[in-house]
């Protein structure tokens, strides 16, 4: 893991309608580490997300994501940053390997070099087998982890991944952490992970950061948040409890 | 660029292997059938012992067989073609959720819509170059005329103007798919314009030009007030595409007519024998006679154009 910093804001701010979704956000994300974007139901974590990739203006401040401004460089970013949105919507009438397809010629990739990649993808996700199979008759597991697929096309070095567990049972989401695991591992990619399965978040995740009402209220690796908050230093933590203390005191 | 033509190629599979093109192509299919068809019988009858007129076969185009022409089929049902390819262009990708995926890929953010516009705009061309192609095909044998080569050029300028009307219909139908997030709410929006603008344009301006040059049949009227009401009532109308289009394509194709007004409810057999002793309008002049009509086809899909992206660039992604 190096200190690069892939991602970083300045006084990040988003106002809907006079209120703010996002207040003076200074999140940063260092490169090769994945970081658990925390916090609860309209806090602004999605907001961030999309500010970070140039599809929602900011009120005010700034951002930089691989060094680029998202304002002036969104396109740059977004050929480098894999995103898998909350609640992925599909093409109920295509199959899995036309719906790679599409997003590989949306990504300008040339038509054999896609087909390779398609089938590397489907492979590592675990839908080989129902590649064929049109999207509508997919279960929310294998939508979810066609939704990878598709973000994994581009060959990105960077993964925003927003509620990834979102639905699915205990099993089908251990899986899936291990591979965005497996990911950060074999290739490097920097993960941004937003999501509210704690558990799941505490097993991959090298820093959290926690957001309540669009401010971030703290930020570092989990060990120096349970020293902060609960003084248990080295014993036994879970995420859950620190996550719950933060809640408690805002 | 690969945006675009990524988006207009997956939307163009989309069209040709949907039920909703199915069904628009087999009745302008069928509907093109019959008045051709029709046109056909007509003209035979109408020629039978009579010296052949120039342009025969551009007649087939616009004699009203049973019910109406080909032309006037166009400029009525032209639009619902247009509206029924767009009218839920943007809003059913942002409701079912793959309008933020698209967007999060290296695109620029008009490359939905331009990739959109481009893959109607083709559809349409094939609908209307396959029409143009069945009338031709029964010309040629119920009839048994060939047409010549300012028929032909005057039938492909005929189909260009055609394609850019039905365009701006597309263009209004996707700007209102962005416009409006119900899908229904699009739809309706659309059609509600094209019955406005179709009918109501041409009837408000009856009534403007008799408001501001009220002519009184009962106690007879100057010339000069005719001709301001006239002129009131045709500057007016110019408002509506129906009436731009109509007049354009029917200068295009119907070479006899010399000013772009009512000659349409003439009979296919007053036609021909006016036709005897009137000179065509030359293809350049025709030209230049339509010229001020297409170039406002144009600017309005244009406007359309302009709206759309200042919406889309600053509505929210997401909801
Ligand atoms: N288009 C919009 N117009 C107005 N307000 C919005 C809009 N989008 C989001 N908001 C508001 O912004 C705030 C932050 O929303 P956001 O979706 O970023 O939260 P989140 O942390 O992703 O929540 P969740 O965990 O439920 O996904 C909420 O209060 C929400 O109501
Ligand atoms: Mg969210």
């Amino acid at each position: 893991m190096g200190e690069k910093r892939i991602i970083e804001t300045f006084d990040l701010t988003k106002y809907y309608n006079g209120q703010a979704a996002v207040h003076k956000l200074n999140l940063h994300v260092k490169e090769g580490e994945v970081f658990g974007f925390l916090g609860p139901n309209g806090s602004g974590k999605t907001t961030t997300l999309l500010m970070l990739l140039g599809l929602s203006s900011p009120s005010e401040g700034r951002a930089l994501v691989c060094g680029l401004d998202p304002a002036k460089d969104s396109r740059k970013i977004k050929a480098r940053v894999g995103y898998l949105p909350e609640n992925v919507g599909f093409y109920t009438d295509l199959d899995a390997v036309q719906t790679l397809d599409f997003i590989a010629d949306l990504n300008g990739i040339p038509a054999d070099e896609a087909e390779r990649r398609i089938q590397e993808v489907l492979e590592l996700v675990g839908l080989k087998k129902e590649a064929r199979k049109k999207v509508g008759a997919y279960s929310r597991g294998m939508k979810q982890r066609l939704g990878i697929a598709e973000v994994l096309i581009k060959n990105p070095s960077v993964l925003f991944l927003d509620e990834l567990t979102l639905g699915l049972d205990p099993e089908g989401a251990t899986k899936l952490v291990d591979l965005i695991a497996q990911l950060n591992q074999d290739k490097g990619m920097t993960v941004l992970l937003s999501s509210h399965n704690l558990y799941q978040v505490q097993r991959i995740c090298n820093r959290v950061g926690i957001m309540i009402n669009g401010k971030m209220v703290a930020q570092g690796s989990m060990e120096q948040l349970a020293e902060e908050r609960l003084g248990i230093g080295d014993k036994e933590y879970s995420l859950e409890e620190i996550y719950l203390r933060y809640f408690q005191e805002s | 660029m690969h945006g675009v033509v990524a988006i207009c190629r997956k939307e163009l599979a989309d069209h040709f292997s949907s039920y909703r093109f199915v069904i628009l192509f087999a009745l302008i299919a069928m509907v093109s059938f019959i008045t051709s068809y029709m046109a056909g019988l007509h003209l035979r009858e109408s020629l039978e012992g009579v010296a052949k007129p120039k342009f025969v076969f551009l007649m087939l185009f616009n004699t009203r067989g049973a019910l109406f022409s080909l032309v006037q089929f166009v400029a009525f049902f032209g639009p619902l073609i247009g509206i029924v390819l767009g009218f839920d262009a943007i809003n059913k990708e942002r409701a079912q959720g793959t309008l933020i995926k698209i967007m999060s890929q290296p695109i620029y953010r008009d490359a939905v819509i331009n990739g959109k516009f481009l893959a109607g705009v083709v559809t349409i061309s094939i609908m209307l170059i396959a029409i143009t192609l069945v009338v031709s095909g029964f010309g040629l044998t119920i009839v048994g005329v060939v047409p010549g080569v300012e028929e032909v050029i005057r039938l492909f300028v005929y189909v260009l103007i055609s394609i850019f009307y039905i365009s701006f219909w597309l263009g209004l139908a996707i700007l209102f798919s962005i416009l409006f997030k119900s899908i229904s709410t699009s739809a309706l929006a659309s059609v509600a314009v094209w019955i406005f603008l179709s009918f109501f344009v041409s009837l408000g301006a009856s009534v403007l030009a008799d408001s501001i040059a009220p002519v009184d049949r009962q106690r007879g009227v100057s010339p000069e007030v005719l001709v301001k009401n006239a002129r009131i009532k045709e500057t007016a109308s110019l408002f509506s595409p129906m009436v731009l289009y109509s007049e354009a394509s029917g200068i295009i194709i119907d070479p006899m007519r010399k000013t772009t007004r009512s000659i349409v409810m003439m009979g296919a057999l007053e036609q021909l024998s006016l036709s005897r002793f009137q000179n065509p309008l030359p293809l350049g002049q025709s030209l230049v006679v339509v010229y001020p009509h297409v170039t406002a086809l144009i600017a309005i899909t244009l406007i359309c154009f302009a709206i759309s992206y200042l919406v889309f660039i600053l509505q929210e992604i997401r909801t």
